[in-house]
């Protein structure tokens, strides 16, 4: 069977778009032909700075004809359903059709459309201009006078198609000018060459020998394999970098592994910063000693040329290109330092942290206060945690971190410990970013936790301020990792913070910041509002009893109302993340809702705690039993209810307890209750799930032996009223109508 | 490969005149209009008013010239090896792009002595992008050995204007070209006029005290009042001119209005340079030099150079 042969030849192609060009061409080509009836064997795409390129094998060498019956009307229709028919099989008369009987309808038109099928060549000169002139580049361009995009200037088109052995035909199509032929290039340098080419092998093997690696793995392996052969012949280890390595795979169609020195004196920089700097710049790979672990003053450059001197010429030019970026980036660790980070605070005034949140001084003011109040909860010293807030992002203004802002926190770590901060400040420089996503490591240090916490909080309240959360794939401050962050420094850290009150708390201050009203009034007496004050009503009387006193009352009317509802929305953010969070934890996320739904629910651990009790109580006999019991009796409540159109709500009336087994049940849900009551008070949660279970044989006793629909409305309604008693004893634990399953 | 018929002092790999010579004398060989430095403070040959504007509307063009740029923030007070507040760029722009200008751009390497069997050029992803121009376009910065040596850019928009025909614009920065030709490490180090001895002028001896006392202008001195004021006069004037060139269909003050738009980029680089300008104040500075510039691009699509009947 033949086999295709496409290569779009081209200028230079951005590295990070190459790969997802390969899939994007085999892709739009293969569906195209299954489409068309071209069913294939294997296809496989190849990509290189200027060549995209893709082989499909096994493919027949013509479309299959295809044979269509079309019914027509019945012998004897009327004029127009016969015209009708005509028209719409292609026929000019109906000598063109046949007449076919059946039993049943008597003899009716048929025509048969015959659809030849066409010579792969002939579709695939369909398919392959319009695929080239729609091709999904991220970013693509305009040259010369034409009006063809592609990533950039495209510049010839090899199309063959022929069986194993035989001579294949070239695919005659044309795009823009640019005329498909078997016509392809070699490497841009060192066989520049115009070179004819058959098939797959064909091709592979002569741009090989026109020093062509084209398959992008192929090309990495070889990177890799000489890099790290070079760096053992030199008793250096490679320090590997599988983003770089993707990279500079893109950057060359002939990889020559080369090693290149920098002045020893280089290595007082932080190895972190010369990686930078040789990566970000350079795309240089960098060596480590495997004795000391440090960096090695030696980097391996990946050259795309066979240099007529063995590449002396090659590696003294990156060298001296290495030693400038590495003097500049010595300059800026030096004067980093010598500067101090202290010097650098006051520069936050005149820096915008977004336009409507204030400067970043603002936020670092914010920060501050908030790790302070969360430092005791923590286990954290108040005084440290105020330190490392005040310094964490005092790196971000340091010169090495504008040359690589992916070294912020890091930087902190080191500027800190050279000027001698306490080490527990130090580290929360760096650690006070984490975690940066789902696998990334969380702070365990107290002070760490507190900045974290402190710095993630502050940025959801302030964009939730502004309105501007996140929707849909949009999420461009990061909002849910930091929510995200959040949960786990709490989780895996077992902390117990009540987070709605600190929500308000934060948005009144981010308020202010927005509304700019004064602020230290009211700020400094924020924390001495009670945590659960939800209301206006509760703060006018914290206010009265505390000689609390916002500003004005207007500030106290919208700020405390806004900040009441940015809590709440927030909260139910940070729910959905840890639903999201639990879900990917194989946890139920219903039980989640189920326990949310209860009052006053924001300390996470206790929340989470108080989950996995339910969910092993409910995988039990009596936590299922008990599920069915009150999900039975919540049944027979709603159906009555909305008969008489009211609630039936506890407590009931002992005396109209007449049964034994609702008397009972009256008495278990009462011992229960209290029962749970007292453990969920000592977070006991296992101890409250074995006293829930104990309504379990009261409840199912209670439906053998009494009807709840008594003649005499009395003792219905106080029935009734009992099983409402059974809702309220679970409520204790979680709200058992959101229970799935 | 290098002229063996040059004089040493002419040779591109000795002087630093001679590269530059060497360029103009190759592009003019490519059928460019070799033409002189703009005469305005600019922060790019692109403003040059042959290659923004004529970067516009339908017409042919083929030009080279060297053009001073001033990166008021790249002052190192002369303590840098490759960056200067001053530099030289080269700035050749065709258009319609012609499909050999990379293979062009390479022999003009080679004419100023890069032996392409020894060193490594490479094309690497750089998109350009000129805020203040309302200028893109997609190319590269090449390489050579490691080092950025010129800017290649295929241009998409400029002015807030489509570019069609789209110019190949290529900007070659000269000193750090010369450096690599000449094989030294600072800047300051390069022979400049290819003579030996008593007679050898280096780049030091022309522009080190001119880096040291720009530095300190830019950083330092510079009359911010002024600036600010300048600033406000440039864009006014330019909306000025604009007027008084508008008659319906044609405009006849396109070029003098843009001079203006110049005056204001450059301005604002200082300003900027200064560090009175705070981040939000920044994007509505570039957004009111682009708004000059897109105005002066319009007004040149109206002139019989931009292409209009
Ligand atoms: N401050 C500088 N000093 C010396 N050479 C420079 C400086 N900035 C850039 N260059 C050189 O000039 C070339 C063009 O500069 P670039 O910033 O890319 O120009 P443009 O702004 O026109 O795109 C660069 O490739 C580099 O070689
Ligand atoms: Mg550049």
């Amino acid at each position: 069977m033949p086999d295709l042969l496409i290569e779009l030849f081209s200028e230079e192609i951005p590295a990070r778009m190459q790969a997802q060009a390969a899939d994007g061409l085999k892709k739009l080509v293969t569906d195209a032909l299954v489409e068309r009836g071209l069913l294939y064997e294997g296809a496989k795409a190849f990509v290189t700075p200027r060549r995209l390129a893709l082989a499909v094998h096994g493919l027949p060498g013509r479309q299959a004809d295809q044979r269509e019956e079309k019914k027509g009307p019945r012998v004897g229709a009327p004029e127009g359903a016969i015209a009708g028919f005509l028209k719409s099989a292609g026929l000019a008369s109906l000598d063109q059709a046949s007449v076919q009987s059946d039993p049943k309808k008597g003899d009716f038109y048929v025509a048969v459309v015959e659809k030849p099928g066409r010579p792969t060549p002939e579709v695939i000169a369909d398919i392959i201009p319009a695929i080239i002139r729609g091709f999904p580049w991220p970013k693509s361009m305009r040259w010369g006078s034409g009006s063809l995009r592609w990533v950039r200037p495209l510049h010839s088109i090899v199309a063959t198609f022929g069986a194993e052995g035989d001579e294949p035909e070239v695919v005659r199509f044309e795009v823009d000018g640019i005329v498909s032929s078997n016509v392809t290039y070699g490497h841009r340098f060192l066989a520049p060459a115009p070179i004819t080419v058959k098939r797959l092998d064909d091709w592979m093997a002569k741009l090989e020998a026109a020093k062509v690696v084209v398959d992008r793995d192929r090309r990495k392996d070889i990177i890799l394999n000489d890099a790290k052969d070079l760096a053992l012949a030199n008793g250096l280890e490679l320090v590997e970098d599988e983003g770089l390595l993707d990279e500079v795979a893109g950057l060359v169609e002939w990889p020559v592994v080369l090693m290149g020195a920098f002045e020893e004196r280089f290595l007082d920089i932080p190895d972190e910063v010369i990686r930078a700097t040789i990566r970000a710049n350079q795309k240089c790979f960098v060596l480590k000693n495997p004795a000391t672990g440090r960096l090695a003053n030696r980097f391996l450059l990946i050259s795309n040329l066979v240099a007529s001197d063995g590449g002396a010429a090659i590696v003294a030019g990156n060298e001296r290109v290495i030693r400038a970026r590495l003097s500049d980036a010595k300059f800026f660790w030096d004067t980093d330092r010598v500067n101090g980070l202290e010097s650098r605070m006051p520069r936050f005034q005149s820096i915008t942290f977004h336009e409507k949140l204030g400067s970043q001084a603002e936020r670092i003011e914010r920060i501050r206060r908030l790790a302070v109040e969360i430092a005791p909860k923590v286990g954290a010293q108040p005084a440290l945690a105020e330190e490392a807030a005040l310094y964490a992002k005092a790196d971000l203004l340091t010169e090495v971190v504008g040359e690589f802002p992916e070294l912020q926190g890091l930087m902190g770590r080191y500027y800190a410990q050279d000027e001698n901060l306490p080490p527990e400040v130090a580290a929360a420089c760096e650690e006070h970013y984490k975690p940066q996503g789902p696998g990334d490591r969380v702070p365990t240090a107290p002070v760490s936790i507190a900045v974290a916490l402190a710095d993630k909080i502050d940025t959801l309240v302030g964009f939730w301020a502004i309105d501007e959360k996140p929707t849909g794939s949009k999420d461009p401050y990061a909002l849910r990792r930091a929510a995200l962050g959040v949960i786990r420094i709490v989780l895996e850290n077992g902390l117990r913070i009540r987070l709605w009150s600190i929500l308000r708390n934060r948005a009144i201050e981010v308020l202010q910041t927005i509304k700019q009203l004064p602020f230290e009034e009211a700020i400094d007496s924020i924390s001495a509002l009670p945590p659960d004050i939800r209301t206006l009503k509760g703060v006018q009387a914290a206010e009265d009893e505390l000689l609390f006193k916002f500003a004005s009352s207007g500030l106290r009317l919208t700020v405390f109302g806004e900040a009441v509802k940015i809590a709440d929305d927030l909260l139910s953010f940070f729910a959905d993340r840890l639903k999201v969070h639990l879900r990917e934890h194989g946890a139920r996320h219903d039980l989640v809702d189920a326990v949310f739904a209860l009052e006053g629910q924001d300390d996470l651990f206790l929340l989470v705690e108080r989950m996995t009790a339910l969910a092993r109580f409910l995988e039990t006999e009596d936590g299922k039993t008990l599920l069915a019991g009150y999900r039975r009796a919540v049944n027979i409540l709603r159906i009555e209810e909305k008969k008489d159109g009211r609630a039936f709500t506890g407590p009931t009336n002992a005396a109209l307890l007449k049964e034994p087994a609702e008397e009972r049940l009256a008495d278990a849900i009462e011992q229960v209750k209290r029962r749970v009551a007292t453990a969920v008070a000592a977070e006991d949660f296992e101890t409250a799930m074995t006293a829930l279970a104990d309504l379990r044989a009261p409840v199912d006793a209670f439906f053998d032996a009494v009807t709840v629909n008594d003649p005499d409305p009395a003792l219905r309604e106080n029935r009734l009223k009992l099983l409402d008693e059974i809702r309220a004893a679970t409520r204790g634990i979680a709200d058992f109508d959101r229970i799935g399953g | 490969m290098i002229d063996p018929a040059l004089p040493a002092h002419m040779r591109p790999d000795r002087s630093f005149q001679a590269l530059l010579l060497t360029l103009q004398r190759f592009w003019a060989d490519q059928g460019c209009v070799v033409l002189q430095p703009y005469d305005m403070e600019v922060g790019a040959g692109t403003f040059h008013p042959a290659t923004t504007l004529r970067a516009l509307g339908p017409k042919p063009w083929k030009a080279a010239y060297v053009q001073p740029s001033r990166r008021p923030k790249d002052g190192r007070y002369g303590e840098n090896p490759n960056r200067l507040q001053h530099y030289y760029q080269f700035q050749v722009i065709l258009k319609p792009s012609p499909d050999n200008l990379q293979e062009l751009y390479l022999k003009s390497l080679q004419a100023i002595g890069v032996d392409l069997g020894l060193h490594d050029v490479r094309f690497v992803e750089d998109d350009w992008e000129s805020p203040t121009l309302g200028a893109w376009g997609l190319g590269w910065e090449c390489w050579c050995d490691g080092m950025e040596v010129s800017q290649f850019t295929y241009f998409q928009q400029v002015a807030g204007i489509e570019c069609a025909p789209v110019s190949g614009e290529l900007t070659y920065g000269l000193e750090r070209l010369a450096m690599y030709v000449q094989g030294v490490e600072n800047v300051y180090d390069l022979n400049f006029n290819g003579r030996e001895g008593a007679e050898k002028i280096s780049y030091g001896d022309v522009f080190l005290q001119a880096e040291q006392e720009y530095s300190r202008h830019n950083f330092e001195a510079a009359d911010t009042e002024m600036l600010l004021e300048q600033f406000r006069m440039a864009e006014k004037a330019c909306h000025k001119y604009l007027a008084f060139g508008d008659k319906g269909e044609r405009h006849e003050m396109a070029l003098p209005a843009y001079d203006q738009c110049i005056k204001a980029s450059h301005v604002f680089n200082l300003l900027d340079a200064r560090g009175v300008i705070s981040v939000t104040e920044r994007q509505s500075y570039i957004l009111r030099v682009r708004e000059l510039a897109k105005a002066c691009g319009a007004a040149w699509l109206k002139t019989a150079a931009g292409g209009a009947a």
